[in-house]
């Protein structure tokens, strides 16, 4: 917390809520849906950042306020130490892109490859036709896809192709901090690996900034420098990825860590012991959102919200592990 | 480097572009071809009908009323016979193609912008402006058009551009819906969110991401419009109350014909028949275009 | 009774495509016991769905299926008439599919749907389908089964709909059960939950499971048998502890390399790749089908490609006997 004269993160959160109103059935009232709770999270210059949890989390939601394209309904974007709302759109376009989970979906069918990962270059009026076609042939050589698939359409090329086209699109403007949401869960598990090494390399090659977006922990943890574990629109926990194993603290993470399915064979599948149902986040549950599902909860738990509490070299949101509520112990 | 990591030689570029998959496919598609060919032959009549007409569709003669077509008994001089003012049938069904086709056209074409416009923004933008749109197509949908069309010529009186105006701004309720849903599924592509974030402006998310991926929908309906317009004219016009005498129109060649029809049927049945063709290739044609632009919602 | 109840010997589907025609399962052998559970995975292309809707007889006439031998119980399933098939579809065998959402009819209360399998294959009265239904909730872990019957599938979650699935699957007592991808549109923690109920249904209920999936991770934890699948071929089956060990094709163990793993992997160090795409499976397929993204390849491959046999049930098919693996080994 007290590091905050030195050189600003690349990316900050403070205080980020998103509520949406959503309506239920046909004439049921407006209700208000908090997607994502006073968020505070800080992404370093080169770091990998793994944001991981269920589908309903808010992590896709995160990552739309990050892009602009939603505004968060209170709280603040930093890029460099500097408000979002400060700077313009365009500027922020050319620091902070995305790549999207679907190939299939992120690129226009009815636009060339060369069209496609041109636009940003257009959009921002940055040099002349013929430098921003050598600006694509460029691009696409360093995500490994030959010259002569600009003028092929994106219906022509397989999925791990198209995932290279999205982030030739997504690093043609040389940005800083890359946003990948789920970039290789619609792929096949050999194409899969061929992108994730292609991430790592950029990384390395670019200086780039990745807030990776997964609910797959084994690819997190492969290619995450430090992990945010998020639940019911809270980061539960944030931990470097090398404690993530053997020092994880709350409860949600061990489970996600525990159901995890490595290829061993004999392990059988393990028992996460987390009831089922993910909770409806309309309707949070009191006190802990996370307590009807975890193993130690007490009447604490459901009674009163845990309070983010400093853990190893980040912070984790759990009544275990603040020094204050723990005499109440587990059992 | 980056690019080691995978041979790019090794991984082929599968399959035929888009343009050579749809060509193939509009070549091979049997009703669009034929209500393709057929059009196109209507609009050639139409476009060449100084040429192509034997005689001037104006000209009267009281000495040859009524006379027969070539195949009840006529002679060449008018292959499809008199009407009843002694005018030349078949000049007259060749200018009448002019405006059959005129209408179709510039009727389907002011419906499309205004409801284009009314879709798109409301797919789009959704909230206030959605709920706008759809309360005025609501009300649109409310309105009997026939109706509305007679009403309104019979205050204006009935004149070509009257007509053309009035289809025009009765028809654009289902260029309205249908864009409207194209529009809000195409929106929530990652493609649009991709240029979103790229920072592309909203104008040009809708001209280059947005309206090339619905345009397929928009030429169904234009297509299917168009048959709609032609109808409603003949309708009208057979009323009395659209094209206005002596200009040569499809349906008031019926309306015209429909005192002799039970003496000389022809008069009826000729310019009901090139209605029938037209209107069905017409609708073959949107039919064929809408399988072979969409193929992945067939089956 | 034998003891392999499930016995497919050089299972073949063609698809006829514009143009020729797509080889898209070519040759394929395996066979099951009771009680036991096999795995067959493979990625996007591999034919490992069309294996398990050639098994249930559901695939449309335009697509050829043949085989020398499909016997279910004694059954020649290619033989069998249309019937015959239903007779067994749903009550003998049942498939769970991978979309609960679009797998359950929306019209209809899921007590319904749960019920129509039984009253249709059984000589039952709805209060005994009802009880059952009820029976079969509990079972898969569904709190107040009772009032769940007359809830719609959009009212539940992604979860709990597939429990439904497999609760439905399971209301004829089936002695076969078919998973495409049961867990693939599941998060993870729920993956595990839906993954332990199948095994330990299968177990405690002497049925036979063919589990058809992508992820490597869910057959090592619970397949007995692996068979690997790669456009339209079978390249590697045996146990899956034997498979997962000493892991003998060149694709096998490409997969295998391709996979993050948590303490394995050392963080930010290239993953293991496999080059290339898929070749077109239409016209003619001759050779092994992986060679040309095989990194062992030979001019050999082009040719006959023998099966080995390297333990008790472990089989792959590959020109290299085992010098390719041992290379690599000493390699390493």
């Amino acid at each position: 917390m007290l590091d905050a004269a030195k050189t600003p993160p690349a990316l900050e959160l403070r205080n980020i809520t998103k509520t949406y109103t959503v309506k239920q059935g046909l004439i049921g009232k407006r209700r208000p849906l908090t997607a994502v709770r006073d968020v505070s999270l800080k992404l370093e210059k080169g770091e990998v950042l793994g944001l991981v949890g269920e589908s309903g989390c808010g992590k896709s939601t995160l990552a739309k306020i990050l892009l602009g394209l939603e505004p968060p309904t209170s709280g603040e974007v930093l890029v460099d130490g500097q408000a979002l709302g400060v700077q313009d759109r365009l500027a922020l376009a050319r620091r902070i892109q995305p790549i999207f989970q679907d190939p299939y979906s992120s690129l226009n069918p009815r636009k060339s490859i060369a069209d496609i990962v041109s636009l940003p270059l257009r959009i921002h009026g940055i040099g002349d036709a013929a430098s921003q076609q050598k600006a694509v042939r460029d691009m696409l050589d360093v995500v490994g896809l030959p010259p002569r698939v600009m003028n092929t359409f994106p219906s022509q090329m397989s999925g791990g192709q198209r995932q290279r086209v999205a982030i030739a699109r997504a690093l043609i403007m040389k940005p800083e901090i890359v946003i990948c949401d789920e970039p290789t869960s619609a792929l096949d598990v050999s194409v899969q690996s061929q992108i994730l090494n292609l991430l790592g390399d950029l990384r390395a090659e670019f200086g780039l900034t990745y807030l990776f977006i997964s609910h797959n922990l084994a690819v997190v943890e492969h290619l995450a420098t430090r992990v945010a574990v998020m639940y019911l629109g809270r980061i539960v926990e944030d931990v470097s990825s090398d404690d993530l194993f053997d020092a994880s603290a709350h409860p949600y993470t061990q489970a996600l860590l525990q159901s995890v399915l490595t290829p061993e064979p004999g392990l059988g599948v393990p028992d996460t012991q987390l009831g089922m149902a993910y909770p409806n986040p309309i309707d949070p549950p009191s006190g802990c959102g996370f307590h009807p599902r975890c193993r130690h909860a007490t009447n604490l738990c459901s009674a009163q919200a845990p309070r983010p509490v400093p853990h190893r070299d980040g912070h984790v949101e759990c009544h275990l592990h603040d020094p204050e509520t723990a005499m109440f112990g587990t059992d | 480097m980056a690019n080691t990591t995978v041979d790019p030689l090794l991984e082929e570029i599968i399959g035929p572009t888009p343009g050579q998959l749809l060509r193939k496919r509009v070549f091979g598609h049997q009703g669009l071809m034929i209500g393709a060919v057929v059009l196109v032959l209507i609009t050639l009549v139409a476009l060449f009908a100084p040429q192509l007409a034997p005689h001037d569709p104006y000209a009267q003669s009281l000495v040859a009323r009524m006379k027969p077509p070539v195949f009840l008994g006529g002679t060449w001089e008018h292959p499809l016979g008199t009407d009843h003012l002694g005018r030349d049938y078949l000049s007259r069904l060749i200018y009448g193609a002019r405006v059959s086709l005129m209408i179709g056209a510039i009727a389907a074409a002011i419906s499309g912008v205004i409801g284009t416009a009314m879709g798109v923004a409301a797919g789009y933008f959704g909230g206030r402006v959605d709920a706008v749109v759809t309360f005025l197509i609501n009300v649109r949908l409310a309105m009997p058009v026939v109706l509305v069309a007679l009403a309104v010529v019979a205050i204006l009186g009935g004149s070509l551009t009257v007509v053309i105006m009035v289809l025009g701004f009765l028809l654009w309720d289902r260029f309205a819906v249908v864009m409207r849903a194209s529009t809000r599924q195409v929106r929530e592509r990652e493609y649009v969110a991709a240029a979103r974030a790229i920072g592309a402006s909203t104008p040009r998310l809708l001209l280059t991401e947005i309206m090339p991926n619905i345009l397929n929908n928009l030429i169904v309906v234009v297509t299917l419009e168009m048959a709609h317009a032609i109808l409603l004219e003949a309708a009208l016009s057979f009323l009395g109350l659209g094209v206005q005498p002596p200009t040569p129109s499809w349906g008031l060649m019926v309306s015209e014909g429909k005192n002799m029809m039970l003496f000389e049927p022809w008069l009826v049945l000729i310019p009901g028949a090139v209605l029938f063709v037209m209107v069905l290739a017409i609708n073959l044609m949107g039919d064929g275009l809408r399988d072979v632009t969409a193929p992945e919602n067939r089956n | 009774m034998t003891d392999t109840f499930l016995d497919v010997k050089g299972l073949t589907i063609d698809i006829p495509v514009g143009g020729g025609t797509l080889h898209a399962v070519r040759g394929i052998d395996f066979e099951l016991k009771r009680g036991e559970v096999l795995c067959i995975v493979g990625e996007s292309g591999s034919g490992k769905s069309l294996t398990s809707l050639a098994l249930m007889g559901l695939l449309g006439r335009r697509i050829k299926v043949r085989a020398e031998r499909m016997d279910f119980d004694g059954t020649a399933l290619l033989d069998a008439s249309p019937r015959q098939m239903r007779s067994l579809r749903g009550a003998r065998m049942s498939m769970i599919f991978q979309e609960p959402m679009t797998s359950l009819n929306p019209a209809y209360t899921i007590g319904d749907q749960l019920m129509e399998a039984m009253l249709l294959h059984r000589d039952v009265s709805r209060a005994e389908a009802r009880a059952r239904a009820v029976d079969l909730l509990e079972k898969v872990g569904i709190t107040a089964a009772a009032s769940r019957l007359g809830q719609y599938p959009h009212q539940l979650s992604g979860g709990l709909r597939q429990r439904v699935m497999i609760a439905m699957a399971l209301m004829c007592g089936p002695e076969l059960i078919i998973a495409d991808e049961p867990t693939t549109a599941l998060d993870v923690t729920i993956q595990a939950q839906i993954l332990r109920l199948l095994v330990d249904l299968v177990r405690e209920m002497g049925m036979a499971m063919i589990l058809i999936t992508h992820d490597l991770g869910v057959v090592a934890r619970v397949a007995d048998k692996v068979a690997v699948m790669y456009a339209g071929e079978l390249v590697e089956t045996g146990l899956a502890a034997d498979v997962f060990r000493a892991p003998m094709h060149p694709y096998t163990r490409g997969l295998l390399r391709c996979i993050p793993q948590p303490g394995k992997s050392r963080r930010g160090e290239p993953l293991g790749t496999i080059r290339g795409i898929v070749p077109s499976l239409v016209g003619e397929v001759s050779g092994c089908v992986f060679r040309t993204r095989c990194d062992e390849a030979v001019a050999a491959c082009r040719g006959t490609i023998p099966q080995h046999w390297p333990g008790d049930g472990h089989a792959f098919r590959c020109v290299h006997a085992s010098g390719a693996r041992i290379a690599e080994q000493e390699g390493a």
